[in-house]
C-alpha cells in the first residue's frame, strides 16, 4: 500500500481541514474555553458538529451505525485537531473509547455507540494510576460482589473525566498488581455511587480528574470483553491512543512550524528578514526534516495497525517516540525563534508548546516508548 | 486474486526459482557487489548468474522501459517487486551509477537512440560508469568548474581535471560536466559521455582515511570527444546536471532500503553488554532508522507518482547521511576497542573501523549537508535571501 492518501482520504483531509479551520480555530475554542474558565474545557456545541461531519463514528462498525473506517482516517481528524489546538473529546471517546467499546457485548454498545456518535456522549479513559504511563502495572481493583463487581482504587490523568458520560476503566479482577492477566476492563457510568473526582487544569487547558472509586457497585453488564481477559482489549485501546496521540503531534508540530516560517519571513533584525540569517534558516530545515519525517512513520503505523500486521505494535511505538521528539523541537525552535513575543501569552506559539508537553505525556512519552522499542527488539 | 495480488505471487514465485542461496546472504563488503562492466570480475558463479537472470526479464532496471532493457513495471509493480526482494533477502543483481544516476537523465534528456543504446547496455551490467562533477576547486560551488571543452567542428576536446570521481579506475565510460562556454556560468556547462580509454584520459587513486581508494582524480589531455555523445541540448548541461543530482542524492540517502534504515540494538546483546547508556541510545537511534525507513518509503511511493516536491531528495540526502553516521559512531562503542583493530581477521581487516571512517564522506559527498539545507530552506521552505 502507498504511503500517501487515497482519494477518499484525500477527500476527507480537505474538508477536515477546512471545517477545523473554521470551527475549530483557536481563538473560536482553545482561547474561548480556556479565558471563560470552562469547567469541560471544550465545546459541546463543536463536539454536536463533530457528528454532523460523521467523525465521531468513524472507527465505530457499520452495524453500530458508524462507518468502519481506520487509523489513517482518525490520524486526518486528530492532525487538524493538532493544528488548530481545538479542544475536544475526539480521541478519548472517538478513538480510545469506541475501540474499547468495539470488543463490548451488544448490551454495552447499545448502551454508549449510538450518544457517542451522536456527539451528545463523551467517554474518558481512566487507565494511568502515576504520574508516568506505566499500564502494566494496575493496582486499581474490582472485586466480584453478589452478581457484579465492587471497584475501589484510584486513577489519574482522566482527561474529560469529570465531563465524561461514562469512564472506561482498566480494573485488577485478580492476581498481583504487576500480573500481564487479571485485568478488566469496565464501563463505569459517571453516575454510580462512589465515584469521587479532583478536577485540575492542565498546562494545556484541558481539564484533567483525579479519580477514586470508593467500593464502586457495577453490575456484570459493565464489562468489556472477558473478566480477566481485559489486557488485550487494553492493549487495542492503549495502541489506538498512541497512534493517535502522535498523529495529533504531527499536527501539532506542523502548525507551530508553520507559525515560525512566517514569522522568519516576516520580522525584521538588524535591517534583513530574520529568515535571511543561515542559522535560523539551517535550524527551520532541520525542523522540516524531523517532520516530514515523523509523518512518514506516523502514516506507516497507521496503516499496519489498520492492517492488522505484527509489526504494529513495534512500529506504532516508534511513532509516538518520533512524533514526540519531532514535534518538541519544533515548540522550542518556535517558542525561541519568535524571540520575546514568542513568550507572551498573545502569541499562540506558546500555545502549541504548552500542548506538546501534554500530548507527549499522554500514553507514554518518547523513552517509555524508546525502552518498549528495544523490548519489543529483543533487547 | 487481484491484478497485483497475482503479480506479486508470480515476483515470489520467480525469485524464490532463480535467486541463488547465496545471493540471499546479506552482503558483507564491498567484493559481494555485483557492479558489472567490461573489465567486472565477478566474485561468484552464482552472482554471475544471478545478474544475467535479472537482465533477461529487465528486472535490473525493473521500472525502466522494456524497449530500453527494463521490466516496464509502474510504481505499483516496482513496490511490490522491491518489497519481495528484501522479503526472500534477495541481493540487488547489479548495482551501478548507470542505473542510479545517468539512467534517469538520459530517460528524461537522452534522444531515441541515446536511450536504446546507452540504457540496454546498463541494464545487461555491460558498461560500467563513472560521474566527472567535482573539480580541486569546484567542490560545493560545483556551477564554477574548469574543465574546458574547446569547439572542434564535428567534436569537442577536452582538457581539464575531475576530482572524488567513483571507481574512475574501475569504470568503461564517464558522464561529465564540462564547460562549452566561458562567459556562461550555468549556461555554459555541457553534459558529455565519453568511453575511458580514449587517449588522454588517465586516472589516479585516492588514499581516504578508511585507507580504501574508492575515489580518483581524472585527467583529461586533449580528449577528443564526437558531438554525438551530448546529453540534452550545447550549454544547457546544468539543468541535466541538476535533475541527476536529486537521484544521486536519493540514492545516498538510502530511501530504497539502503544500510541506514536497518536497526542495530540487537548489537547490544550480540556482543555481550550491559550498558543501560548505550542500550538507550541504540533504541533512540533505532526510532529514527525506522521512522527513516517509513520515509523513504513514503517519498519513493511519492516521487512515482509526482507528488514528492522536487527539492525532497535534498532533505533525504540531508536525513539519510547524519544517519548513517550515527549509526557507525555507535557500532564503534559497541565494537569496543575489538572496533579499533585495522587489519586482524576477526575484523575482517578492520572493517568496522573501515566503514565507520567511510561514512564520514557521506554528508560531504554529492552535495555536503550543508549544502543540502541552505536548498531546503530556499526551494521548500522558500525563505528570504537563501
Amino acid at each position: 500500500m502507498a504511503l500517501y492518501y487515497t482519494e477518499d482520504q484525500a477527500m476527507l483531509a480537505d474538508s477536515v481541514t477546512g471545517f477545523m479551520a473554521d470551527e475549530g480555530g483557536i481563538k473560536k475554542q482553545l482561547r474561548h474555553w480556556r479565558d471563560t474558565n470552562c469547567k469541560d474545557g471544550f465545546g459541546h456545541g463543536l463536539w454536536k458538529q463533530f457528528a454532523e461531519m460523521g467523525l465521531t463514528g468513524m472507527l465505530a462498525a457499520e452495524a453500530d451505525g458508524g462507518l468502519a473506517m481506520g487509523h489513517v482516517e482518525a490520524g486526518i481528524v486528530l492532525a487538524e485537531i493538532g493544528r488548530n489546538l481545538t479542544p475536544s473529546p475526539f480521541l478519548t471517546t472517538a478513538v480510545m473509547g469506541v475501540t474499547a467499546l468495539s470488543e463490548a457485548s451488544d448490551e454495552l454498545r447499545g448502551r454508549w455507540l449510538p450518544g457517542v456518535i451522536a456527539g451528545e456522549t463523551v467517554l474518558a479513559m481512566a487507565i494511568d494510576e502515576g504520574a508516568k504511563h506505566r499500564p502494566d502495572k494496575i493496582a486499581c481493583r474490582a472485586e466480584r460482589a453478589g452478581n457484579g463487581f465492587r471497584l475501589t482504587g484510584a486513577k489519574g490523568f482522566v482527561i474529560h473525566g469529570t465531563s465524561a458520560d461514562a469512564l472506561i476503566v482498566a480494573a485488577r479482577t485478580s492476581g498481583s498488581d504487576s500480573d500481564a492477566d487479571g485485568v478488566t476492563l469496565f464501563a463505569v457510568p459517571k453516575d454510580a455511587a462512589g465515584i469521587g473526582h479532583t478536577a485540575v487544569r492542565l498546562v494545556d487547558s484541558a481539564m484533567a480528574s483525579h479519580v477514586r472509586f470508593d467500593g464502586v457497585e457495577l453490575d456484570g453488564s459493565s464489562v468489556i470483553g472477558e473478566v480477566d481477559g481485559g489486557r488485550a482489549v487494553l492493549n487495542k485501546v492503549l495502541s489506538a491512543g498512541r497512534i493517535g496521540a502522535a498523529a495529533e503531534q504531527t499536527g501539532v508540530g506542523s502548525g507551530a512550524f508553520a507559525m515560525t516560517t512566517t514569522y522568519l519571513k516576516t520580522r525584521k533584525q538588524f535591517g534583513k528578514l530574520i529568515g535571511e540569517f543561515q542559522a535560523l534558516q539551517h535550524r527551520a530545515a532541520h525542523l522540516y526534516s524531523e517532520l516530514e519525517i515523523a509523518e512518514a512513520v506516523v502514516i506507516k503505523a497507521q496503516q499496519l495497525l489498520d492492517g492488522g500486521s505484527e509489526r504494529a505494535e513495534l512500529m506504532v511505538s516508534v511513532a509516538k517516540a518520533k512524533a514526540a521528539r519531532a514535534c518538541n523541537l519544533a515548540v522550542r525552535e518556535g517558542v525561541q525563534m519568535h524571540g520575546g513575543v514568542g513568550m507572551t501569552d498573545e502569541y499562540d506559539i506558546g500555545l502549541y508548546m504548552k500542548r506538546e508537553r501534554a500530548l507527549t505525556e499522554f500514553m507514554g512519552d518518547a523513552n517509555y516508548h524508546a525502552e518498549r522499542v528495544a523490548q519489543l527488539s529483543g533487547y | 486474486m487481484s491484478d497485483l495480488e497475482s503479480f506479486r505471487a508470480e515476483i515470489r514465485a520467480w525469485i524464490e526459482a532463480n535467486c541463488p542461496e547465496e545471493m540471499r546472504r546479506p552482503v558483507q563488503d564491498e567484493g559481494d557487489i555485483c557492479w558489472g562492466g567490461r573489465n567486472f570480475v565477478f566474485k561468484s558463479e552464482a552472482q554471475k548468474q544471478w545478474m544475467e537472470v535479472c537482465a533477461a526479464k529487465g528486472y535490473t532496471v525493473p521500472d525502466w522501459p522494456v524497449a530500453y532493457g527494463g521490466a516496464g513495471m509502474d510504481p505499483a509493480q516496482a513496490k511490490i517487486w522491491r518489497e519481495e526482494m528484501a522479503r526472500a533477502g534477495a541481493r540487488p543483481p547489479l548495482s551501478s551509477f548507470g542505473i542510479w544516476m545517468l539512467g534517469p537523465a538520459l530517460l528524461k534528456f537522452g534522444t531515441e537512440e541515446q536511450k536504446v543504446h546507452y540504457l540496454g547496455q546498463v541494464a545487461r551490467g555491460e558498461i560500467r560508469w563513472c560521474q566527472g562533477y567535482s573539480e580541486p576547486g569546484s567542490g560545493s560551488d560545483l556551477v564554477s568548474l574548469q574543465t574546458f571543452g574547446e569547439d572542434k567542428g564535428d567534436h569537442w576536446v577536452v582538457n581539464g581535471q575531475k576530482i572524488w570521481t567513483s571507481y574512475a579506475d574501475k569504470a568503461d565510460w564517464i558522464f561529465c560536466l564540462v564547460r562549452t562556454d566561458k562567459a556562461n556560468t550555468y549556461q555554459g556547462i555541457s553534459f558529455l559521455l565519453f568511453d575511458m580509454t580514449t587517449p588522454g584520459v588517465t586516472t589516479k587513486p585516492i588514499k581516504l582515511i578508511s585507507g580504501s581508494s574508492p575515489f580518483c582524480e581524472t585527467f583529461f589531455d586533449n580528449v577528443e570527444v564526437p558531438k554525438s555523445q551530448i546529453v540534452g541540448q550545447l550549454n544547457r548541461g546544468w539543468d541535466v546536471a541538476k535533475y541527476l543530482l536529486g537521484h544521486e542524492r536519493e540514492m545516498i540517502s538510502g530511501a530504497g532500503g539502503g544500510e541506514q534504515t536497518s536497526t542495530i540494538g540487537k548489537v547490544l546483546t550480540r556482543n555481550g553488554l550491559d550498558d543501560p547508556m548505550l542500550r538507550a541510545e541504540l533504541a533512540q537511534f533505532d526510532i529514527d532508522a525506522l521512522s527513516f525507513a517509513a520515509m523513504g518509503e513514503k517519498f519513493l511511493d511519492e516521487i512515482k507518482v509526482g507528488k514528492a516536491h522536487p527539492a525532497q531528495p535534498n532533505m533525504m540526502k540531508y536525513a539519510g547521511t547524519e544517519l548513517n553516521k550515527r549509526r557507525h559512531e555507535l557500532l564503534m562503542a559497541a565494537g569496543g576497542s575489538t572496533a579499533l583493530e585495522w587489519d586482524s581477521a576477526e575484523t575482517r581487516g578492520g572493517a568496522p573501523a573501515r566503514s565507520w571512517l567511510r561514512t564520514k564522506a557521506n554528508s560531504i559527498e554529492g552535495g555536503t549537508s550543508e549544502v543540502m539545507l541552505n536548498v531546503v530552506a530556499k526551494r521548500i521552505l522558500e525563505l528570504p535571501g537563501a
